[in-house]
Order: C-alpha cells, then structure tokens, then sequence
C-alpha cells in the first residue's frame, strides 16, 4: 500500500511542483499518473523514490514512512522499488545480459544465482537470443524490454515508469505496455506516468490526473476522463 | 590523459622524498660517526696534580652532553707521541729519559651524544677553573647543524608543493571518471547500491594511482642508490683519510625497508584520501 498524505514540495526558488496531495494506492493496483509537463508528476514519483524530500505531509510505501527513514537505509529501500525510465539508462559499454545483471551485481547477490536470474529474466522479456548485443544494436523497444527486465531482476514490490514509451512508436509502446501488464499480474504494483492518451485508453487501468501539483481526477479503470482529456 | 599526469606527478613528489631521505639520513650517519669518532680534547694547566685532573673529570662526566670520556695520563700522551713521531728513530727519544716533555699534557677525551651540542659543551669547559685549553672542530659543527637543517626545510618545502600538486592531479582524475561514470553511479543509486559499492571503484582508483606513482621512484632508487655506493665504494674507498673514515656511504639495505615503507605509505595514502573525499560531492543518496 502506497499512502501519500497531505504533501507539499516546494523548491528553492519557491516553485511549488506539490500543493497538496492526497493519493492511496493498494498493494497490486496498476495506476497511470498523466497531466500536462509541469503538474508535478516527476517530482511524486522521485518522492517515492526518495530522491526528493517533501515540505510537507507523509509518504507511507508498504509500512514505511519515508519521511522517518535514515539515510542509510534508503538503498535498502530502493531495493524494494524497480525504476523504468523515459531514455532507457542502459550502460552502452556492457552488453544486455551485463546491463541486466549490473542490477543484481550492485545489490551482492552471488554470481551462481546471477546466472541463473539473468537468462531467466531475458526470456520473460523476450530476449533472449539477444543477451549479447548492446544497446545500440537493438531498437527502442528492445531496449525499453531491457530496463524493465533489469528494473524486476531484483523482484520489486512497486515498479515505477516514468514515460516507458516515450520514445517508442506505436506498435512498441503496446508491448511494452502489455509487458507491464504482465508484470502487474504477477502482484508487482506499477505506477506508470505517461503523456499518451492512446495508451491510457487503452489499458483501462486506474487514472491519476494532475495540476498545478494537485490531483485533478482519480477514475478508476474503463470510466471516462474529461478532465483528463483536457490537461495531457 | 590525467592517470598518466597523476602517476607522473606522484612518482616525482615520492622520488624527491627518496632522494631528501637518502640524503638526510646520509649526512645523519656521518654526523654520528663524527660524534663518535671526533671528539673535543681538555688540557688542564700546569702544576695541576693528576688527583686534580681527575677530579675535574668527575664533575665533567657529570654532564648531559656527555657521553664517552677518555682520559690521557701525560705518560700515555708521551708513548702515544713518541710511537707516532719516533718510530724507528727510538734512540732519539731516548735523550729525553726520564723527562717527559709532555708532562702538562694529561687531557680528556670527551665525546658527544649530540654533536650539535659541541658549542654548549665547550663554553661550559672553558668556564671551568683549570682548563687551560679545549680543542674542538667548530666548522665541522656548524657544517653539519646548516646543512642538516637545510636539506630538512628545502625537502619539506619541495616535497610539500609536489603534494599539493599530486592531490590537484588525482582529485581531477576522480572528478573526470566520476562524470564519464555519472549514468552509471546514476544507476546504481537508484537501483540501491549503497555509497560504499559507488564509492569503492574510485578509491580502487586513486590507491592504484597512488601505489603505481610510489613503486615507479622506489624502483629508480633501488637501482641508482644501489650503483652510486658501487661506484662511492670503489671511487672512493681507504681515500677519506683525513675525516678518519668519518664520509662512509650508508648501504642500500640500511635505509631503503624504512624508505620503502613511507613511500607506499606516502603513494597509497595520497590516492586513498584523495579519491575517498573527491567522490564525496558526487554521491547523492
């Protein structure tokens, strides 16, 4: 369960990306955040993942409020989460199977079980034929199906995609998408923020809109957003 | 580009260090043999009986400077003089009999824990009541205390400024390969590595910058201080006569393990520090 409770951030320079945030997500749920560039969708998800501490308010993930937490025991935290990004973040000078493996390699899990995770998470994936190419040689989507192959290796209780299909085309994106899907069938809760309206109808999947920092509309899966609509 | 500079820069700064070293502890070798071999001498004035003498000599002896005392009966001063100058000639002492021409010559030999307290020691001889003459190398003194102390300030001074030099060098060596890594130490925050996995390749880094810029002027010392006592040792040897066998150059194995051990020390010291602190400002939990 993800409880975010009455948070405001406000930069620096004054720059209120939060107002005031009320949002519950339950352990399992799949759950797009979408809202024009500036409602504060990047700042909630780097929240959860604690790279951004809030003004104000709680963020509670499974039991564990992030506002109490020691600095020390954020990687630990972190371990917990898979994070999928926009441009892929993939290390260009290693190959897929090292790119996913770097995951597990970080976190000390012993080489014998690196080795039997990897090619078992590339076939969930789909590429496994392709563990020796790098990222250059594959195309967008493949790419996309690599950093989420290494955002499960380390089998998360929450993945978070910020605009997993950006940089995809159509046909690509619906993959990617279904993949997520996928994963979420298998109890992984996913929070995805995205720009395209295309794929949120089409997932019918729970819809958090947001402005100006706030949430705007919160429909659950197959009801219809005007709001929404008007904002991405 | 920078690891090479790094390298180069260190392997200088350590070289210098090994040279000051050999040098210093040189020239504090020779200082110890003159302690122990040249001394300050005291004659006392005439009519001064022996019992007089030596009791003088107790009280010197009493002394904080002091650290060996001979004494030199004028009977032995007269044998030691007659062997010296009459050998082979013995009949031509014999015209002396039983004068001794010495007999105002009883002294002491006095030797020194420190050289450089061969001033204070002399004035204080000179103050007591008795003494008629003490003889003593000043220069000699003075020549070691100076350039003792001279070779310490100009090798703490250029050894200081090839340091600072050597942590700018290494410190933008991590700076340079912390921002060719930042995707991947990106990554790895976000994935969970701890400071400790991000921080340890860099440190790795810098202590292998540090180790191969201190093994480098180990190396070259070895092999030049090595062939220079070969060539002092055949150049000169049996020819330092007049300092009484006092300009002896220290063997390679009685300074180069202590050497060594502050060089690596040195080396790994400056890439360890120098890196663990640089990666700092980029680790971001």
């Amino acid at each position: 369960m993800i409880e975010i409770s009455n948070v405001i951030k406000t930069y620096k320079a004054g720059n209120k990306a939060i107002r005031k945030l009320n949002i519950q997500i339950a352990d399992g749920e799949f759950v797009f955040i979408v809202g024009r560039s500036g409602s504060g969708k990047s700042t909630l998800l780097k929240m959860l993942m604690k790279e951004v501490e809030p003004t104000s308010g709680h963020i509670i993930v499974n039991g564990v409020n992030l506002q109490k937490m020691p600095r020390r025991l954020v990687p630990k935290y972190r371990r917990r989460l898979g994070m999928v990004f926009q441009d892929f973040k993939l290390l260009k000078d290693r190959n897929i199977y090292e790119n996913v493996a770097f995951a597990q390699r970080v976190i000390g899990v012993p080489p014998r079980r690196i080795k039997e995770n990897v090619p078992e998470m590339l076939k969930l994936v789909g590429l496994s034929s392709k563990y020796k190419f790098y990222p250059n040689q594959l195309s967008g989507g493949e790419q996309q199906r690599v950093a989420i192959a290494r955002a499960l290796i380390n089998n998360p209780e929450v993945l978070l995609a910020d605009e997993p299909t950006g940089n995809l085309d159509r046909q690509n994106a619906d993959e990617i998408m279904e993949l997520l899907a996928e994963i979420n069938a298998q109890g992984t809760t996913v929070i995805v923020v995205t720009h395209s309206q295309e794929i949120v109808d089409s997932m019918k999947k729970r819809v958090i809109t947001m402005d100006k920092g706030m949430v705007v509309s919160d429909k659950r899966g197959g009801e219809i957003c005007e709001i929404q609509h008007n904002l991405l | 580009m920078f690891s090479l500079a790094s390298v180069a820069t260190i392997s200088a700064c350590i070289f210098l260090f090994c040279l000051f070293f050999s040098i210093i502890a040189n020239i504090r070798n020779i200082a110890y043999l003159a302690e122990t071999t040249i001394g300050v001498t005291v004659f006392f004035d005439d009519g001064m009986t022996e019992e007089e003498i030596l009791a003088l000599g107790d009280q010197i002896a009493q002394r904080p400077e002091v650290k060996e005392m001979n004494y030199i009966s004028a009977e032995q001063a007269w044998e030691s003089f007659q062997a010296e100058y009459f050998a082979g000639m013995e009949e031509l002492a014999e015209g002396f009999a039983e004068d001794n021409p010495l007999a105002s010559s009883a002294s002491y030999e006095i030797f020194l824990k420190d050289i450089s307290q061969q001033n204070t020691m002399v004035s204080y001889l000179q103050s007591l009541e008795g003494v008629r003459k003490v003889n003593y190398s000043n220069d000699l003194v003075a020549g070691f205390t100076n350039l003792n102390r001279l070779v310490g300030i100009l090798s703490v001074v250029i050894i200081g400024l090839l340091l600072a030099v050597s942590v700018f060098l290494i410190s933008n060596t991590i700076h340079v390969a912390a921002a060719f890594r930042k995707t991947e130490n990106q990554i790895m925050r976000l994935i969970g590595a701890t400071n400790f996995m991000i921080r340890a390749p860099f440190v790795v880094e810098g202590v292998v910058l540090g180790l191969a810029g201190a093994l480098i002027p180990l190396g070259a010392t070895y092999i030049l201080y090595g062939r220079m006592v070969e060539y002092v040792g055949e150049r000169f040897s049996g020819t330092a006569g007049g300092m009484g066998g006092v300009l002896r150059i220290l063997p390679l194995e009685a300074l180069f393990p202590t050497m060594a051990a502050v060089a690596m020390a040195l080396g790994v010291g400056i890439g360890f520090f120098v890196s663990f602190f640089t990666i700092r400002k980029h680790l971001k939990v």
